[in-house]
């Protein structure tokens, strides 16, 4: 059993920094994520734990383990990455038992373990084929097989399913989940941009943005309370709207009117954000609605419908507010009055500048 | 190297384009495409394939003598045989030093970062251009008799002569040719390492492959096709250098280029050079050929 731990890691190209001294553990046996938008340093930190890049500063250890001044080869994990990098002039088989033979397993073994590592990704019945000769979705397949027939402790997948189809990619996903299942003691480091594979795969979330940890937490806690606007915006959508936090407890002024909700330890007066997810809004009806709690009022804007719901974008005090409603029977018309609701424990509040 | 060059194409070209195949298949669109292949084919041969069959018909049927009697005579003579030999195992090692060192200084230049890769690359190209006596004239300067590298040592030991006098000797000839090839097998293997997926040497080099061994099982394979390119290249000019082996000074070195030059040039028996330059063709086809064959054979 052997995690993963970034200590205070930080990586530069020609003097700009693309890894700001990031501190992170990967528990064994975790499915981390690094989720971010592209440079935001995720990748680099991947590389740094493969042995591509060497840090600046700081310290990477595997199984606690100092391995920061390993070449890859010495670092026994196992690695994926989006453009499969299988070898194209040898058989899966071969491509398989290329790590065996690298790390000179027994001679007698090596075509077992390859055999194995194929059952498990369901590639078996295409040993004797060639990279060439596979879809893009089984030679990912073999690449995970070539990556697990070493016995890694350490799995790194870097945007694994990113060249696939969305297809493709959700029974992949299904796949990943399954794999990870069956081999509980191996850490797992996932880079992706996609919030649905962070998601649904991982233990954790490492948000990243700029070359910095913004967040990291279960996928639940990134979603339910985001502690840093980007955060909010990156895992799932937000609207996210600038308050006063009110002199009485529990309360938050938006445009003059004041909305109920958690305001935890924000100090009276200071300004804050408030995020609230499209899906967690109602629709106001009938005149009442006005006088809700909670009412963001506003004038709509656009409708778009999305097969099961409908996404309304209402222009509340300057702000375009998102919402996400289940499928109208009567869609309002644009440029006519709304009113939306939301329940106080559905609203998060973030203090001004959190993470930025 | 020009002379050389115009010697061997002819040969290459009377396979090439001669069958026109779908002749039967389309009889109505056949005669258009025969009235625009017919220019250029008569063009063809009357530029390279008539004076080519001149030759061999005057190594034939040579104006005095019956017919074989100059390839009787060429072949019975011991300095044919041994321009023969000298002009193959030249050949043939100068490749193989031109692959080993081009494939290394390839490596070097495409895969370890060091400032001026880029410039070393483009030095290449631009080498490739050069004339080839200008290497030989190079390598007097350094090994010659009065070069510096004798100069060094009779300054050193205030011998008279230096020990450096390999360079008239078919050794000599084979540095120089190494010396101005190599580039020639540089040029595809660079460009083919540019093709190469890095991912593939980084997923090697995790699998646990030290440097070694993905040079072996990674860049070498895919590298194949770019080494039989530049390789072949490398074996044809090398069994038709002329420049080269003329201005090493080699007295001793004669290959069959030289062989013709000396016949129809120094003695003007130009049944005899023609000989030798039928020879010549045949053993320059004949071993690209078996070169080609191996290298499809090894996966090339």
């Amino acid at each position: 059993m052997s995690g993963i731990r970034f200590d205070s890691v930080s990586v530069a190209y020609h003097g700009t920094t693309v890894l700001d001294a990031l501190d992170l553990t990967v528990e064994p046996g975790e499915v981390m994520a690094l989720l971010g938008p592209s440079g935001s340093g995720k990748t680099t930190a991947l590389r740094a734990v493969a042995g591509f890049v060497t840090p600046a500063a700081g310290r990477i250890l595997i199984g606690g383990r100092d391995v920061t001044g390993l070449p890859p080869y010495r670092r026994g994990i196992g690695m994926v990455v989006q453009q499969y990098a299988l070898f194209p002039h040898l058989r899966v088989q071969d491509n398989v038992e290329f790590g065996l033979r690298a790390r000179k397993e027994p001679k007698a073994e090596i075509p077992a373990r390859a055999a194995e590592a194929l059952e498990m990704t369901g590639m078996a019945g295409y040993a004797r084929r060639y990279p060439r000769e596979l879809s893009g979705g089984q030679q990912q397949r073999v690449a995970i097989a070539r990556a697990l027939a070493i016995r890694p402790q350490v799995l790194l997948l870097d945007e694994p399913l990113s060249a696939l189809d969305a297809q493709l990619r959700s029974g992949m996903l299904a796949e990943l989940a399954r794999l990870h299942r069956e081999l509980p003691d191996v850490s797992m480091l996932y880079v992706t941009h996609d919030q649905v594979e962070a998601l649904t795969l991982a233990d954790r979330i490492a948000v990243m943005d700029r070359a910095r940890l913004q967040d990291c937490g279960t996928p639940q806690q990134l979603y339910r309370a985001p502690r840093t606007e980007f955060t909010a915006s990156f895992v799932g959508q937000a609207n996210l709207l600038p308050v006063t936090v009110a002199d009485t407890a529990g309360a938050a002024l938006f445009d003059g009117r004041t909305l109920t909700v958690d305001t935890g330890t924000a100090a009276p007066g200071t300004t804050a954000t408030l995020c609230v997810r499209p899906h967690l809004l109602a629709l106001g009806a009938g005149p009442d609605a006005l006088h809700g709690p909670n009412a963001l009022h506003g004038r709509l804007g656009e409708v778009q419908w999305r097969g099961a719901t409908h996404r309304l974008y209402v222009d509340v005090a300057g702000h375009r507010v998102a919402a996400d409603l289940p499928e109208l029977r009567e869609t309002p018309t644009p440029g006519t009055e709304v009113t939306l609701h939301f329940a106080p424990r559905d609203a998060v509040l973030l203090a001004a500048g959190a993470g930025a | 190297m020009s002379s050389t060059v115009t010697e061997t194409a002819p040969a290459e070209r009377a396979a090439g384009p001669a069958p026109a195949r779908p002749l039967a298949a389309r009889p109505a669109g056949s005669r258009t495409r025969w009235l625009w292949a017919a220019p250029p084919l008569a063009g063809l041969g009357l530029v390279f394939l008539y004076p080519l069959a001149l030759v061999v018909r005057q190594s034939l049927t040579p104006d005095t003598g019956g017919p074989f009697a100059a390839y009787a005579e060429v072949f019975g003579s011991t300095a044919f045989r041994e321009a023969l030999w000298t002009t193959v195992w030249l050949a043939v090692a100068a490749t193989a030093g031109c692959l080993v060192l081009g494939f290394v200084l390839a490596l070097v230049i495409a895969f370890v970062p060091f400032p001026g890769a880029r410039a070393v690359a483009r030095f290449v190209d631009v080498f490739l251009s050069f004339p080839s006596f200008l290497i030989t004239l190079a390598l007097l300067f350094v090994y010659g008799t009065v070069g510096m590298a004798n100069g060094m040592w009779t300054d050193l030991t205030g011998e008279p002569e230096g020990p450096f006098r390999f360079l008239a000797t078919p050794w000599g000839v084979l540095l120089a040719e190494i010396t101005y090839f190599t580039p020639f097998v540089m040029r595809p293997l660079l460009a083919a390492f540019s093709q190469l997926d890095t991912a593939q040497l980084e997923a090697a080099s995790v699998l646990g492959a030290r440097p070694g061994r993905i040079v072996r099982q990674v860049i070498l394979p895919e590298a194949l096709p770019a080494l039989a390119a530049g390789g072949s290249l490398v074996l044809v000019l090398c069994l038709n250098e002329f420049g080269i082996v003329l201005f090493t000074g080699a007295k001793g070195v004669t290959t069959l280029p030289m062989l013709v030059y000396g016949k129809a040039i120094l003695e003007s028996d130009y049944p005899a050079a023609c000989v030798a330059a039928v020879v010549n063709i045949a053993v320059s086809v004949g071993l690209f050929g078996l070169y080609r064959v191996v290298g499809k054979r090894a996966g090339a």
